[in-house]
């Protein structure tokens, strides 16, 4: 297999117009932190975005960012660092997880709708990017959105190649909209609660005024000694009258204790990158959406599928989920996560259980029907990461 | 400058109109089918009302079932369906065609069901935006978008146009407020997308919608996130000699790492007009005015108040002036949200909508005095400052064409000085009819064939909302 490694948009347009005119098929590779997302791809080439690289625009004043997909994350957030700006939604840091060791690109966070836990209180990575430029499967360079953060100019094919994982374009230019980096932030850690008295602790906290910014639950099977957190940022004199009133607030919960500095930080990035989970690289990760009033309770009656260990995000939103590699019957989780009106997504497994069976949630007829046909309108061979999400596709 | 131009009717749909007629009078019940020409007359254009075509037919569904069964019927007979919320459109977005029938979502306006636990609303699209808001305000909760005409709009049409607001620098517009709908394709085939969780499964098919203007389907249903409201609010008038000063003010405090919740920009034409309809206490003294809005307990907006004082003392601010009460600050909104009613009060006007990168607003409010100037018109400015999304209202008298071709054409020259500085024919308005022949300025046609192409998935014949967003000219109609 040739691995391709286009100088920029352009030749990157021819690469992508001949490799689908011969009837071939690619892969887009960017920093291969991810490439254990998503089904296996099987295709004749590997096109990488590594030389698709550098920031192209950046105005702080404007609170935005833009750069090439293969732009690696560390340098889009050394670059806001030194304006004290950043992306607001925490991307996740899939290294982790699956013990990768190159450079996550911000391409791949765009592609993969990458968020963290500030997602439950700013929105995800969709909600941020405003712009992209991408080559479609007839090798045309395609501008959707811009760098104006209200934009309702024609069809949103912004938040389509968001979460898309590539498979509707090669992404070549991303546009991200920014936050200001908070001068100070401050969790209170609660202890010993079940899932159900943290899932509602979390509920109480997030739907107060006091701008929670993130709230995660480990329990004690995924953590030392079994916490919930409730982060909270801004400036000091605003921080400690939200402490105050959070602490009165949820004092029937149990006493908190505040987690400042370092091992705040520490903290979060692994509640960010599913590190509870990660053990030796090997067992089944899995995470899932569902409503956070419904998250213990889908939890819960998970017992025969064979879960060893959880933890909650996004105040219950986001359910992580591990166990042995190909334990019992895949279809246990999609069906109790569809039944708790939520879904969910494979995140590590082997390559041979993800070819062999669904990694994302099965659609509806209707919505799989829509999903072919966009396909099939951006990319009409099949020739970019083909069956990436779904078999076939 | 030529009028919007509008597709010939169809004289074969036409001849057959009263077969059609009878063909939805047996899926929805009388009171849900309007046939005679007066009853259809309130229904021939929407807030952009110097357009008008009378459609066919109106239906105004109960149910979703019946919005799949009119669509699918329509759909069979290669009818063309104008979808409508409460028709208050800028863009001409619900404007009907004479053989389209207008499907109206006002009689599906109830509240299915309230999650506090996890802060969701489930709401039949035809409610109104700011009744999504009352039926949760009484907890503390609120929706966060809010256009101008919550009172009225609806949450489809929110969804339909990615509505936005005041307060969306802070909380976001609607695409980032809603978490699933239930949507009705042509062929009447019913679709959940998304859900109550945050992230929907697949592709973001959510996204696609929200935004696309009634050209993919109809959404009846729709799951809303709601937020808790902040202990208090609190806006403050800037006045500066300058406009220039006032964008400078907006683009530092930004800089500086605040986010108000709001910052909208007046300049002394529509500080006029809204202090004579509002009597908000606006000062008539300067050039331009920033309403600056802070959230929080009452410490954190003295403190958050203190900062972006001193950075508009910074620029020459000449007038601050704080809200000291509920009444107050109602009043202060009152006269923002207003804007336009008030502007209607004293001229016909068109409302701009474009958005630029905050950097250039100094710059693009002269250019755009300059380009009112050269075809002899008025403009009044009120608009987004935090987030760039300009509402120049052009003002003009409806009865004379003349002047309203060259109002037509003065929109047409700002809107593309908003492209050519790096900015978007609209931001929150919709493309509609108005804008569409724009469509080429901001797209290359590859761009342009790439959203008809997706747009086809949902709509092959060209069948919902046809007449809108896209130029006439070269549609793409192929496989």
């Amino acid at each position: 297999m040739s691995v391709l490694f286009p100088k920029d948009e352009a030749e990157c347009a021819g690469l992508v117009g001949d490799i689908a005119g011969r009837g071939e098929t690619l892969e887009i590779v960017g920093g291969g932190t991810r490439a254990g997302l998503g089904r296996p791809v099987e295709a004749t080439h590997r096109l990488s975005s590594a030389q698709m690289s550098g920031i192209t625009l950046y105005e702080p004043s404007e609170l935005v960012i833009g750069a090439r997909a293969g732009t690696p994350v560390s340098t889009i957030e050394a670059a806001l660092a030194e304006k004290g700006q950043m992306l607001p939604f925490e991307p996740m840091d899939h290294r982790t997880l699956y013990g990768q060791t190159g450079e996550p690109t911000i391409g791949a966070v765009a592609a993969a709708n990458v968020s963290g836990p500030r997602r439950i209180s700013v929105g995800a990575a969709r909600d941020h990017l405003i712009g992209v430029r991408f080559v479609n499967g007839r090798g045309e360079v395609v501008k959707s959105g811009g760098r104006v953060m209200k934009n309702v100019t024609g069809l949103d094919l912004v938040k389509l190649s968001a979460g898309a994982h590539g498979t509707l374009g090669v992404l070549t230019e991303v546009i991200f909209k920014l936050l200001p980096r908070p001068d100070a932030s401050l969790t209170l850690v609660f202890r010993g609660l079940g899932d159900a008295d943290a899932v509602g602790l979390m509920s109480l906290a997030l739907g107060s005024p006091y701008e929670v910014s993130a709230a995660a639950h480990l329990p004690a099977e995924a953590d030392f000694s079994g916490r919930t957190l409730i982060r909270i940022e801004g400036f000091p004199a605003s921080l400690a009258y939200r402490r105050d009133q959070l602490v009165a607030r949820l004092a029937a919960h149990g006493a908190a204790e505040a987690l400042e500095g370092e091992a705040e930080g520490a903290l979060w990035a692994r509640v960010r990158d599913c590190a509870p989970l990660a053990g030796d690289g090997t067992g089944e990760v899995w995470r899932v959406s569902v409503a956070p009033a419904k998250a213990a309770g889908f939890v819960a009656g998970l017992s025969e599928a064979g879960i060893v260990r959880h933890f909650y995000d996004w105040g219950g939103g986001l359910v992580w989920l591990s166990r042995a590699a190909g334990a019992l019957d895949d279809g246990a989780i999609f069906a109790a996560a569809a039944r708790a009106g939520g879904h969910a997504m494979l995140v590590r497994a082997p390559d041979a259980r993800r070819r062999a069976g669904p990694v994302f949630q099965p659609l509806s007829a209707g919505v799989m029907a829509l999903t072919a046909g966009i396909k099939a309108s951006i990319d009409p061979g099949h020739a970019i990461n083909p069956g990436r999400m779904y078999e076939g596709l | 400058m030529a009028e919007i131009a509008f597709p010939a009717p169809d004289p074969e749909i036409l001849a057959r109109r009263d077969a059609i007629v009878a063909g939805l009078a047996r899926l929805v019940a009388p009171e849900c089918l309007i046939t005679e020409a007066d009853g259809r007359r309130p229904f021939e254009t929407d807030a952009l009302t110097a357009y008008r075509r009378l459609p066919m037919a109106v239906v105004l569904p109960r149910t979703t079932e019946e919005v799949s069964a009119v669509l699918g019927f329509l759909n069979a007979e290669g009818v063309k369906v104008v979808a409508r919320g409460a028709g208050t459109s800028l863009a001409g977005g619900a404007i009907p065609q004479e053989d389209a029938v207008v499907v109206g979502v006002s009689k599906m306006n109830r509240i299915l069901d309230i999650d506090y636990a996890s802060r969701t609303m489930r709401v039949e699209a035809g409610i109104t935006n700011l009744a999504v808001t009352g039926a949760v305000a009484a907890d503390g909760f609120f929706y966060a978008p809010d256009p101008s005409s919550q009172l009225a709009c609806t949450i489809a049409g929110n969804i339909a146009m990615n509505s936005g607001g005041a307060h969306c620098l802070k909380y976001g517009v609607t695409t980032n407020n809603i978490l699933g709908v239930k949507m009705v394709l042509i062929d009447g085939t019913v679709v959940e997308l998304g859900g109550d969780a945050l992230d929907a499964p697949g592709l973001d098919l959510l996204g696609l919608v929200i935004g696309s203007e009634g050209q993919l389907g109809i959404v009846t249903e729709a799951t809303l996130r709601i937020l808790h409201a902040a202990e208090g609010a609190r806006p403050v008038l800037f006045g500066f000699p300058t406009s220039e000063a006032a964008g400078a003010a907006v683009a530092a405090i930004i800089g500086a790492g605040i986010i108000p919740v709001a910052m909208e920009f007046m300049d002394r034409p529509a500080i006029a007009i809204c202090e004579a309809y509002a009597k908000a206490g606006y000062p008539l003294d300067v050039e331009a005015m920033l309403i600056i809005e802070v959230e929080g307990s009452d410490a954190e907006m003295d403190a958050t108040l203190k900062r972006i004082i001193a950075i508009a003392q910074a620029h020459g601010v000449t007038t601050i002036r704080e809200s000291r009460s509920a009444m107050e600050t109602a009043a202060i909104w009152k006269g923002r949200k207003s804007a336009f009613g008030a502007t209607g009060r004293v001229a016909d006007y068109i409302c701009m909508d474009g958005t630029i990168p905050t950097g250039r607003l100094p710059e693009v409010l002269r250019a755009m005095e300059e380009i009112a100037t050269g075809y002899g018109l008025r403009v009044a400015n009120v608009f987004h400052a935090g987030d760039g999304n300009l509402h120049p209202l052009i003002l003009y008298n409806i009865n004379d064409p003349d002047e309203q071709a060259r109002a037509e054409a003065a929109g047409n020259d700002i809107l593309k000085l908003c492209v050519d500085v790096g900015g978007c024919l609209t931001g929150e308005h919709g493309v509609g009819i108005e804008k569409r022949e724009l469509m080429t300025h901001q797209f290359a046609p590859v761009d342009l064939e790439q959203q008809m192409r997706v747009r086809a998935v949902f709509d092959p014949a060209w069948l919902l909302n046809p007449a809108k967003v896209f130029p006439l000219e070269g549609r793409w109609q192929g496989r």
